[in-house]
């Protein structure tokens, strides 16, 4: 019997390998996205003045305590990704009527005029970012998106370009479930 | 001439070496001039912490070695916290409640990580133990070999002494002594 069960071993070593690796390559489980730290937490105290030529006000923790469900989402001209899922959250905002706050992180204020210009705008509010904003707000990579719910925490945070699966999925149902 | 051709090896040598070990000193060249603090304490210190933050952008390197513009935004705040008074872990935590554990290079040690933290010893446990039995289950045929003859055996033996008594005169003597210890060793059982 003993015999035996040495024989079986590898093949139920396989197969236990298999289900790992099938386990790995989940959605979700991508080891370069690192999972973030801030579901749940209050939004940071930060300060993102506007830039009069992006015709959009800046903004603070402050001026989001405003008792609405907020979209905010980092964007900047030289961010290919952020092109992509442009078209997304101006249907996202003209459809369903979303609250969308951008910040505009480390650009050239004409480069993101030209962005806005030739792709539109639907940012409610436009912050700038020289640099430390996005670490204040987890933020490692271009695009990232987060859902602040009306007390001002963070419910929902996307690493990467929102496209309609994602959109549909997670974000939608976060947002309705707050309005 | 002569003398004056080995200078210029000597040179060429000593000019080699300096080289050689400039390159081999552990410098940095991520970090920038203008984000090296004044107190070189406070610098040593923040060269320590950088070096044990991962950077989240090209993830196996540390904020120390990294070129990326988030490395040194996260340099420069740590500089900026150093200099505020916190203490080196204050500012892990800060990163911590920023990034999650994943900006550490040490994952700290808790229930989710002991998987980490003691899986080698674990296994060199599951090693140590397949090799004590394999090593145990070998021993039965070594001892097995260090018994006294059986009584086929003994009788086999003495055939073939016998055997090579009659046939070779001059080592009677040695093989005698050989039987005689056999029979000794058999009587002793």
């Amino acid at each position: 019997m003993t015999k035996r069960l040495i024989f079986i071993l590898p093949a139920l070593i396989f197969v236990v390998l298999v289900g790992f690796f099938v386990w790995g390559l989940q959605e979700g489980r991508d080891p370069s996205i690192v999972p973030s730290a801030m579901i749940e937490k209050p939004i940071p105290e930060f300060d993102f003045p506007g830039e009069p030529l992006l015709e959009r006000d800046g903004f603070s923790d402050k001026s989001m305590q405003n008792g609405k469900v907020i979209v905010v989402n980092f964007f900047a001209s030289w961010c290919i990704p952020c092109r992509a899922e442009h078209a997304l959250l101006t249907q996202l905002v003209e459809e369903e009527g979303i609250t969308l706050w951008g910040i505009n992180h480390r650009d050239k204020t004409e480069d993101a005029k030209e962005f806005l210009d030739r792709l539109g705008n639907p940012y409610e509010r436009i912050g700038i970012d020289s640099g430390r904003g996005v670490v204040k707000w987890g933020v490692y990579g271009l695009p990232e998106t987060l859902v602040v719910d009306r007390e001002g925490r963070i419910r929902y945070h996307h690493r990467g370009p929102l496209v309609r699966a994602i959109i549909e999925r997670d974000l939608l149902p976060v947002i309705r479930a707050l309005d | 001439m002569r003398s004056w051709s080995l200078q210029i090896i000597a040179k060429v040598f000593a000019t080699a070496f300096a080289v050689l070990w400039l390159m081999s000193l552990p410098v940095s060249w991520a970090v920038e001039p203008d984000e090296i603090l004044a107190d070189a304490e406070l610098e040593a210190r923040a060269r320590a912490l950088s070096s044990e933050i991962r950077c989240l952008v090209c993830q196996n390197q540390s904020i120390d070695d990294s070129d990326a513009e988030l490395a040194r935004e996260l340099r420069i705040l740590i500089r900026e916290r150093l200099t505020g008074g916190d203490s080196d872990d204050e500012v892990k935590d800060y990163l911590v409640s920023r990034y999650g554990d994943f900006v550490l290079f040490n994952p700290p040690l808790r229930a989710s990580t002991f998987a980490i933290w003691f899986g080698p010893f674990i296994f060199l446990a599951f090693g140590l133990l397949i090799a004590f039995f394999y090593l145990r289950a070998q021993r039965p045929v070594a001892s097995q070999a260090s018994l006294g003859l059986s009584a086929e055996e003994r009788q086999r033996l003495d055939e073939v002494l016998n055997l090579a008594e009659n046939s070779d005169g001059d080592s009677q003597a040695s093989t005698e002594q050989v039987s005689e210890d056999s029979v000794q060793k058999g009587s002793g059982e």
